[in-house]
C-alpha cells in the first residue's frame, strides 16, 4: 500500500510539471509543487544537518582514533548554526529598520557572513585550487600519445592551454598574416568554435535524452529503487 | 588524549608538522616585524538615519533622513576600508578614529590564511592541520546550507503561508498577503515525514516525500532537458551548408564550419547510439565521433587545468597581497616588502 501511494505520488508530480507548459490553467499547480520541492529541497538540508549531528555524535561517544575531530565538525556545525539561525551580528533592513531580524543573515558585518567569508570561502577555494597539482600530476602520468585518439586529446588540451595565455601568443606570434589562422590564440578559437561546439552539442542530446528516458521509467514506476529493497 | 587527533597520523609525523607549521610561524613574525607589518583589515562606520513616511495607501515606507530628524531610526554598519585610504587618514588627522583596525576581521584574515596553508599542506601527505581544517569545513558547510534552506526557503515559502502574521512581525515586514494557506500543511507533512528518517521508523514513512522529490525533479528536468537541450540544440545545428556573407558572396570558412559542426554532431550521436552495432558506415562514422569527442574532452580538460590555476593564483594574491603584504599590487601600502628590505639594510650599515 505505501508502496503504490508513494508511485501515485511520483506520477502526479511529475506529469502536474509536465503538463504545465501545456495547460495555462496548469501553471498555478505547477508552481505550487515547485515551491513544495523547494521545501521539501530545504528540508533536506535539515535531514543531512541532522545525519551529520547523528553519526558525528556516535564517533564521539565511541572514542575511537580521532575522535576529536568529530568534536570540532560538531562545534562547526553548532557555532554555525546558532550565528546563521540567530542572526548575529545582523543590522536591520533599511526597508525595515524597527524590526531587528529583518536583516539578511549574510550581510556585511554579521557573524554568519564572517564565517562565509573568512573560513568557508577560503577553505573550499584552496580545496579547489589544489586539485590543479593533482590534475597535472595525473595528467604526466596518464597521457601518452598511444593513438589517435589519445593525441588528439592530448594535442587539444596543450593547444587551449597555450592559446589563451600569454605564452600561446608569443609561440606563435611570427606567424604572417595569411597563417594567422594557424596562431595558437585563434586555433584555440577554432576548437571551442567549431570541434568543441559540436562535441558538447552531441553530448547535451545525449544527455537530455536520457533523462528524458529515466523520467519516464521513473513516473511509469517501471525504476522503482529509489523505493528501496524491501519496499 | 592523543587518540582524539590520531588517526592514521603516525606521531613522527605529526612531530614534523608541528616543526614545519612553527617554522611558517617565525618566518610570519619576522615579516610581521618589518615596515608596516602584515594582514591588518580597516573599517569605517557608516551611519544612515532612517525615517518613515506614510503613503496614500496607508503604508509605512523608510527612506534615508538628515540629521536631527525626529523619529529617526540610526543604523550603523562597519564597512572595508583599505590600507591606502587608512593612511591617508592618518596623515590628515593623526590618532583619528574614523578608519580603524577591526579586530573581528583581522581575526579572521589570519584565520583564513591558517586555513589556506592548512589545505596545502596535503600535498605534502594527511597531517593534523589539514585535518583539523577538513572537520571544520564539514561542519561548517552543514550548518551554512542549513541555515540558507531556514532563511531563504522554509520562512518566505512554508512559515509566511502558515503563521503570516508572526513572520511579518518578526522577520519579514515586507511580506505581500497575510493570510493562512492550508495548503502550506501539505509540504508541512511531507517535510516532517522526510525528517523522520533520522528515525528508526522513518524509512518506511520517508517514502511519500522522496517519491514526491524524484517525481516533481523527474517532470521538472524533462521539460527544460527536452525544451533547452534537444530542440534549441537541434535548431541550432540545422546551419546552412553553403554559407553566403552579407554582400551575398560565397562564404568559404563559414561554410566549411558549418558542414564540420553538423557533421561532428551527427558522428558523435552515432557513437551514442548503441542498439546499432558499430560497423561498417555506422562504425565509420562513430570513428569520427570519438574523434570529435576527445577534442572536446581536451578542451574540456584544458580549461579545467586553467580554472584551477586560476584558483592556485588567487590564493596565492591572498598570501602575498591580503595577508603578508609582500606584494602590492594596487599601491595601497607606503612601502613595499622590497623598499622595506632595503631601507632595513641600509640601516643597518
Amino acid at each position: 500500500m505505501s508502496r503504490s501511494i508513494a508511485l501515485l505520488i511520483c506520477l502526479v508530480g511529475g506529469l502536474t510539471m509536465l503538463v504545465s507548459p501545456f495547460l495555462p490553467m496548469a501553471t498555478g499547480w505547477a508552481n505550487d509543487v515547485t515551491d513544495w520541492f523547494n521545501i521539501l529541497a530545504a528540508m533536506a538540508f535539515v535531514l543531512g544537518g541532522g545525519s551529520l549531528l547523528k553519526v558525528q555524535l556516535m564517533r564521539l561517544s565511541a572514542r575511537g582514533p580521532g575522535w576529536g575531530y568529530s568534536a570540532v565538525t560538531l562545534l562547526a556545525f553548532a557555532v554555525t548554526l546558532w550565528v546563521g539561525l540567530g542572526k548575529v551580528g545582523v543590522v536591520a533592513d533599511p526597508s525595515a529598520p524597527m524590526v531587528p531580524w529583518s536583516g539578511k543573515p549574510d550581510d556585511e558585518g554579521s557573524a554568519f557572513w564572517w564565517i562565509y567569508l573568512y573560513v568557508m570561502t577560503p577553505i573550499t577555494s584552496t580545496l579547489f585550487a589544489v586539485l590543479a597539482f593533482y590534475v597535472a600530476s595525473a595528467a604526466f602520468r596518464a597521457f601518452r600519445a598511444k593513438n589517435l585518439e589519445a593525441t588528439l586529446l592530448l594535442a587539444t588540451a596543450f593547444v587551449i592551454l597555450l592559446g589563451r595565455t600569454f605564452a600561446g601568443v608569443v609561440l606563435t606570434g611570427w606567424l604572417p598574416d595569411w597563417a594567422s589562422g594557424l596562431r595558437l590564440e585563434n586555433l584555440a578559437v577554432t576548437i571551442m568554435d567549431v570541434f568543441n561546439t559540436a562535441g558538447n552539442r552531441a553530448i547535451i542530446i545525449g544527455i537530455a535524452l536520457g533523462v528524458a528516458s529515466t523520467g519516464i521509467r521513473l513516473l511509469l514506476g517501471l525504476d522503482r529503487s529509489y523505493l528501496g529493497g524491501d519496499a | 588524549m592523543s587518540d582524539a587527533i590520531t588517526d592514521q597520523t603516525a606521531p613522527a609525523q605529526g612531530r614534523w608538522w608541528i616543526g614545519l607549521f612553527l617554522v611558517i610561524a617565525v618566518l610570519v613574525a619576522i615579516r610581521a616585524g618589518m615596515g608596516e607589518g602584515v594582514g591588518r583589515v580597516y573599517v569605517q562606520t557608516e551611519t544612515t538615519r532612517y525615517a518613515s513616511t506614510t503613503n496614500e495607501q496607508g503604508r509605512v515606507a523608510w527612506s534615508a533622513a538628515a540629521d536631527g530628524t525626529a523619529g529617526a531610526v540610526t543604523i550603523e554598519r562597519d564597512l572595508f576600508r583599505t590600507a591606502g585610504q587608512f593612511r591617508a587618514a592618518e596623515s590628515a588627522a593623526p590618532g583619528q578614529q574614523a578608519i580603524r583596525v577591526s579586530w573581528d576581521r583581522t581575526i579572521g584574515l589570519w584565520l583564513a590564511a591558517f586555513f589556506t596553508l592548512a589545505v596545502f599542506s596535503f600535498l605534502a601527505g594527511d597531517n593534523p592541520a589539514y585535518k583539523f581544517t577538513e572537520s571544520i569545513v564539514i561542519g561548517v558547510s552543514a550548518g551554512y546550507w542549513m541555515v540558507v534552506a531556514f532563511w531563504e526557503t522554509l520562512v518566505p515559502k512554508l512559515l509566511a503561508n502558515l503563521a503570516p502574521d508572526m513572520v511579518k512581525a518578526w522577520c519579514m515586514p515586507n511580506l505581500e498577503g497575510g493570510a493562512f494557506n492550508p495548503i502550506a500543511l501539505i509540504p508541512l507533512g511531507l517535510g516532517i515525514m522526510l525528517l523522520s528518517q533520522l528515525t528508526p521508523l522513518g524509512r518506511h514513512v520517508g517514502r511519500w516525500p522522496l517519491a514526491f522529490v524524484i517525481g516533481t525533479f523527474a517532470g521538472l528536468k524533462m521539460v527544460s532537458h527536452v525544451e533547452s537541450d534537444i530542440i534549441e540544440q537541434v535548431r541550432a545545428t540545422m546551419l546552412p551548408m553553403v554559407a553566403f556573407g552579407d554582400d551575398g558572396s560565397f562564404a568559404a570558412w563559414a561554410s566549411i564550419r558549418n558542414v564540420l559542426i553538423i557533421v561532428g554532431v551527427l558522428c558523435t550521436l552515432a557513437y551514442f547510439v548503441f542498439s546499432v552495432e558499430h560497423k561498417g558506415a555506422v562504425g565509420r562514422a562513430a570513428r569520427v565521433g570519438v574523434w570529435f569527442l576527445m577534442i572536446t574532452f581536451g578542451s574540456a580538460f584544458g580549461f579545467t587545468v586553467m580554472g584551477r590555476i586560476a584558483l592556485l593564483a588567487a590564493r596565492f594574491e591572498f598570501l602575498f597581497i591580503d595577508w603578508l603584504w609582500l606584494i602590492d599590487p594596487k599601491g595601497e601600502r607606503g612601502m613595499t616588502v622590497v623598499a622595506t628590505l632595503v631601507s632595513c639594510i641600509v640601516d643597518m650599515t
